[in-house]
């Protein structure tokens, strides 16, 4: 394994001239416990650690660390040590040559001796001018400042503050923090270490050589290797749970595969009027090509798709021969008319919205606005034998939206229609309660709304324990009569519709603000492989 | 959905109470309107500089709570303070009605009008920036921006009927516009508005119309030209006494809305409400407005109960349908049928569907029994293509590829001229009204989704293995809708070599789990019962030459061409900005249903 942060321990590089480690189990031999700063002085404090380290993860040593003060001399200070100080060099300047013009001493003694040392002098009195030079005072001097920092070079510290403040101030020591550590021989202290392997090997175990070998220790606080781990996007990973909910309960899935659909299916068919502002060019993305949608007819393809999802219940819930229903063939010629009273003249119970209804306008081709449209046409299925029956769908979505942080042109719609004979607003809200609890959102409240395709219509509302709020999680309905009974279901047959985004919920779940880092293709990679599994009911 | 602002103190006052603005919030929840924001709470200094005031959002179809005046009325009808008032039609002393004749060229560009008169109305400030602001809001909203119905309001005193709608080509029509000094033609009219923030935005609406609309008082004063401007003359003010409204549309039903709105919203400042006489005998509209009688519905008593849950008797449900507005009389012909006359206020009731709803929100949508019957058992069953769709994601996972979702809309170019491909006209899907560039057609390829993704993770090293399984869109007039999706499944890989083996590898590997294996090209075109796939090199712009492959397989006695992948061609590469070697593959998933 290559080396690193990760995996076992580091073994750090063994400095050229001596093996430090190999110094320490020597030394331990004959004495201890061992001061490090005493007894490895030049040895780098990093080095001196990473020793003790290898030999402690080992358990050859033990030792304690300690945090000192340590008192160093700067360069300058050192060469005061080696050479005298200033103001000793310009007194022996001065006493070698007897006599050394003014302008000529810092030649001699160098440009920041003849500074400093030249005005010390003449306090000590050590010299004195004699016109433009200097000649002897004293014959013999002691150089006090050498002294003094050749102490502090011995034993590092200086216990006079005052002084060791005007040290500072000159620049002549430096205070550091040093660590230094004190060294016992551990439980399998040994004056080698012995051999060692990194990793269980196939040969070892052929050759029985794991018995006998000696395992360098793994350092557990290091992360394993990563990964080349391939990942699912987290937003499929929400829709997979949402999925498991519906199909937990009986659900089966809609055929949404057309982006492209008519405004018969997206608009009409659901009550939604000629102009209602939904069906702005502000709000809805329509086709230029193709031109126009043919008038709604029945698509084999599609059939043979719902026939092969619904054969299970088919069968399964098929009645005896005795109580079999004859089966109501489908008349979209009825269909279409009946849409177009029910908006320019009312029918069914209803006044309708008395405008004058447009095919052209119906016919027209949209990006679905919402999957409700295929929920439509599922529906109207139903309506050859009519029966309980539960849909769903998750799929994407287009609206004309200006694109921000929480508006994308495309989004995923998760769509759940029920129908049934004798359904109540009631019981709507109870499904709905077991529906959002499954992902842990309790106690729902509903608020009425409008909807041109649903009443009741009602927005639900849940209460989100993280945020500590009340929030809009959902809608949801039950479908108008003036959308169900022109299709030829029975007036007493009653369908809930309820719908939410994939993207709140999951932008939710995963504290994302910006749909854009969610959805498209601006989302970061490593993102997406880092998002862990959801568990909707978990968290 | 509109949102009405309103004076908090002085809806308090009318609602009689106090309310914290948790409780008012709460009333507002129950009876299905939204509370947005109430400025007392707010610390921006626009806010706090003037009188509290209640953000409203009103649902759509509401247009009766549109303007304070409204929503004070409902909610104190909801509250049961006051019932809502029976607004009734009162002739003039002189028993002559204002009349209004419309011209047969009409027809032409804007064929309805209708109108009502306010008598001795009293405008305060309030009230008169209210009865503005009504107007505004009717034409954003029910009238679609002064398209489908428009309203003029005039100082009945300042002009002198009968009045007359007309047709006019604009070069005939003159007059000053509101608040202008000078006078002008409606040709000039349309030059003077170009740019008028506020007014520019209706002017298409007849511009070029050989004909505008515009109505006369009898002195041939112009009182308006709709659906842009009243005149300047008949202007109201704080002072009016009698106010004449006309309302001008293309919608018969929408006409009469707007005129039973206005006079339910303000003819409590007035004596009384007049009607005016409308003459128009070639589409047979001529009748006096507005009609201020009650419509009369029925509704089934079990229909509401059984709908709701609930088991209350008529006299109970008449009671609680008060709240929201209704009068309700238990029809003397049987027993189960509610007689219903319904406010002029409420246009959105259409059905018994929407008398069940007003029934639920008097009782209170969250005291209604959550009861769910257990009625039916249901068998699942996902959808087969997103069954085996599902498949190929896990398993391009499981092999260490990344899931990425980029948009199904894209630029005409990276679905085209970047890939080397050319639009043959027949194939994209287009769409008609696209706000930015990015979004002009439905994708026919994954390919641009996946390299724009690349190209967004630049950052990150190298390899970058990315796949997404999902439709795009080809047009295909055989279907009603002319178009259709296909499930198709794609992987990029970009690093320091092609990576060409590793797609092809990624392929062999799904194929293996789609239960199809590897043939050689002679065998598969010699035997069309040996099911499998091959490989063969093809000829494809998009890829550099002599290193892309089709992808054919057999399956069921029938040969396919499913896919294609391949090393990206270097001038693909300089497109989508991708700084290292690209290949890629891609196939349609469908044939394996």
């Amino acid at each position: 394994m290559a080396g690193g942060t990760r995996g076992p321990v580091p073994v750090p590089l063994e400095s050229k001239e001596h093996n430090v480690t190999q110094d320490v189990l020597d030394l331990l031999d004959t004495k201890q416990p061992l001061q490090t700063s005493e007894d490895f002085p030049s040895i780098p404090q990093a080095e001196i650690k990473a020793a003790l380290d290898r030999l402690a993860s080992r358990s050859m040593v033990e030792y304690q660390a300690h945090d000192s003060e340590q008192v160093l001399l700067t360069k300058e200070a050192e060469a005061i040590v080696s050479d005298g100080s200033h103001e000793y060099k310009v007194w022996k300047a001065v006493k070698d040559a007897g006599k050394v013009p003014i302008k000529e001493l810092a030649n001699v003694v160098g440009a920041e001796s003849a500074k400093v040392g030249q005005g010390n002098a003449f306090k000590n009195k050590w010299v004195k001018k004699d016109g433009d030079s200097l000649v002897l005072v004293a014959d013999t001097v002691k150089d006090n400042t050498r002294d003094l920092l050749k102490g502090i070079q011995d034993i590092k510290t200086l216990s006079d503050t005052k002084t060791l403040n005007e040290l500072k101030k000159r620049k002549l020591v430096t205070v550091s923090k040093v660590i230094h550590y004190t060294v016992q021989k551990g439980p399998k202290y040994a004056r080698e270490i012995p051999v060692e392997v990194t990793d269980l090997t196939a040969e070892m175990l052929a050759s029985g050589a794991w018995e006998t070998a000696n395992f360098k220790p793994y350092n557990f606080n290091a992360l394993g290797a990563p990964q080349d781990a391939g990942s699912l996007h987290p937003l499929m990973k929400v829709r997979q749970e949402f999925r498991n909910i519906f199909f937990s309960q009986g659900f089966v899935e809609m055929p949404t595969g057309h982006f492209v659909d008519s405004g018969f299916w997206n608009f009409d068919a659901l009550f939604v009027p000629q102009q209602h502002p939904a069906r702005d060019v502000q709000d809805t993305f329509f086709i230029s090509d193709p031109p126009k949608a043919d008038k709604p007819r029945a698509d084999p393809e599609l059939e043979a798709v719902m026939d092969q999802m619904e054969s299970g219940s088919k069968k399964l819930f098929a009645p005896p021969d005795a109580e079999k229903k004859d089966i109501k063939p489908r008349d979209f010629e009825a269909y279409w008319k009946n849409i177009q009273d029910v908006h320019q003249d009312g029918a069914f119970g209803s006044i309708g919205y008395r405008y004058t209804w447009s095919e052209n306008e119906c016919l027209r081709l949209v990006l679905r606005t919402h999957t409700t449209a295929v929920s439509t046409w599922v529906l109207h299925r139903l309506a050859e034998d009519p029966q309980p029956a539960r849909y769903f769908s998750i799929d994407r979505v287009f609206r004309n939206e200006t694109v921000d942080a929480t508006h994308l042109a495309e989004f995923h719609q998760i769509e759940g229609v029920i129908a049934d004979f004798g359904l109540t607003l009631g019981g709507l809200m109870r499904f709905l309660e077991d529906f959002f609890s499954k992902m842990g959102i309790e106690g729902l409240r509903f608020k009425p709304a409008y909807n041109p395709y649903t009443e009741p219509s009602m927005e639900i509302f849940g209460y989100h324990k993280g945020l500590k709020r009340w929030l809009e999680i959902g809608n949801s309905g039950m479908f108008r009569p003036e959308m169900l009974e022109p299709m030829g279901l029975p007036k007493d047959m009653r369908v809930y519709g309820f719908g939410l985004s994939l993207e709140r919920p999951t932008m939710m779940k995963y504290e994302v603000s910006n749909i854009r880092e969610l959805l498209g293709h601006k989302v970061d990679l490593s993102w997406i492989k880092e998002q862990p599994a959801v568990r909707l009911e978990k968290d | 959905m509109p949102t009405i602002t309103v004076d908090k103190a002085v809806l308090f006052k009318a609602l009689e109470r106090e309310y914290t603005t948790e409780e008012f919030d709460e009333l507002c929840f129950e009876f299905g309107i939204e509370l947005d924001e109430d400025t007392s709470l707010s610390t921006k200094p626009e806010d706090q500089a003037q009188p509290p005031q209640l953000k409203i959002e009103i649902p759509a179809n509401r247009y009766d709570m549109l303007c304070f005046e409204g929503i004070a009325l409902n909610l104190r009808v909801f509250l049961e303070k006051q019932q809502l008032p029976k607004w009734s039609l009162t002739a003039p002393a002189s028993g002559e009605l204002q009349t209004l004749t419309i011209k047969e060229e009409t027809m032409k560009i804007r064929p309805l009008c209708s109108g009502v008169v306010l008598r001795n109305i009293k405008f305060t400030q309030e009230r008169y920036d209210s009865f503005i602001a009504l107007q505004d809001k009717l034409h954003q909203n029910l009238a679609r921006q002064r398209t489908l119905v428009s309203i003029g309001t005039h100082d009945l005193d300042t002009i002198k009927g009968p009045f007359t709608y007309e047709a006019l080509p604009p070069e005939q029509i003159e007059f000053t516009p509101l608040n202008q000094t000078q006078k002008m033609n409606g040709k000039q009219l349309m030059e003077f508005y170009d740019k008028d923030k506020h007014l520019g935005r209706y002017l298409h609406i007849i511009r070029d119309s050989p004909v505008y609309p515009v109505i006369y008082d009898s002195n041939r004063t112009v009182l308006s030209l709709p659906p842009i401007i009243n005149g300047n003359h008949s202007k109201i003010t704080l002072d009016t006494k009698n106010v004449l409204v006309e309302i001008t549309a293309l919608d018969k039903t929408k006409v009469e809305i707007v005129n039973h709105i206005l006079v339910a919203m303000f003819a409590g400042y007035a004596d009384s409400i007049e009607p005016i006489k409308i003459i128009s005998p070639h589409n047979n509209e001529s009748r006096e407005a507005p009609d201020l009688a009650p419509r009369q519905m029925q509704a089934e008593v079990d229909y509401l109960n059984q709908v709701t849950g609930l088991e209350l008797s008529p006299d109970q449900i008449a009671k609680l349908l008060a709240k929201m507005g209704y009068e309700i009389t238990p029809s003397t012909s049987d027993s189960n049928l509610l007689d219903v006359a319904l406010p002029i206020t409420r246009a959105d009731v259409l059905h018994q569907a929407d008398i069940m709803e007003d029934y639920a929100i008097a009782y209170g949508f969250n005291k209604l029994p959550r009861y769910y019957p257990n009625k039916s058992s249901a068998v699942a069953a996902p959808l087969p293509i997103n069954k085996l769709a599902d498949i190929v994601r896990l398993e391009s996972a499981a092999a260490g590829w990344t899931e990425v979702m980029p948009l199904i809309l894209c630029s005409h170019e990276e679905n085209f001229a970047w890939l080397n491909r050319k639009d043959d006209g027949k194939t994209a899907v287009k769409l008609a009204n696209p706000k930015t560039a990015e979004y002009q057609i439905v994708r026919t390829s994954l390919l641009p989704g996946l390299l724009k993704t690349i190209n967004s993770n630049k950052h990150h090293a190298v390899p970058i293995k990315v796949f997404e399984v999902s439709d795009v869109g080809f047009i295909d007039l055989s279907q009603e809708r002319k178009s259709r999706n296909e499930r198709h499944f794609a992987a990029a890989i970009m690093g320091k070599t092609s990576g060409f083996e590793q797609v092809h590898g990624l392929l062999d590997r799904l194929m293996l789990m789609l239960k199809s294996t590897f043939v050689t090209r002679e065998d598969g075109l010699k035997n069309l019962k040996l099911g499998g796939y091959w490989i063969e090199e093809v000829n494809d712009p998009t890829f550099l030459q002599g290193h892309s492959a089709a992808i054919k397989l057999n399956l069921d006695g029938k040969n396919h061409t499913i896919g294609v992948f391949g090393i990206l061609h270097p001038l693909v590469l300089h497109k989508f900005e991708l700084p290292y070697p690209v290949s890629t593959v891609e196939f349609n998933l469908e044939v394996f249903l």
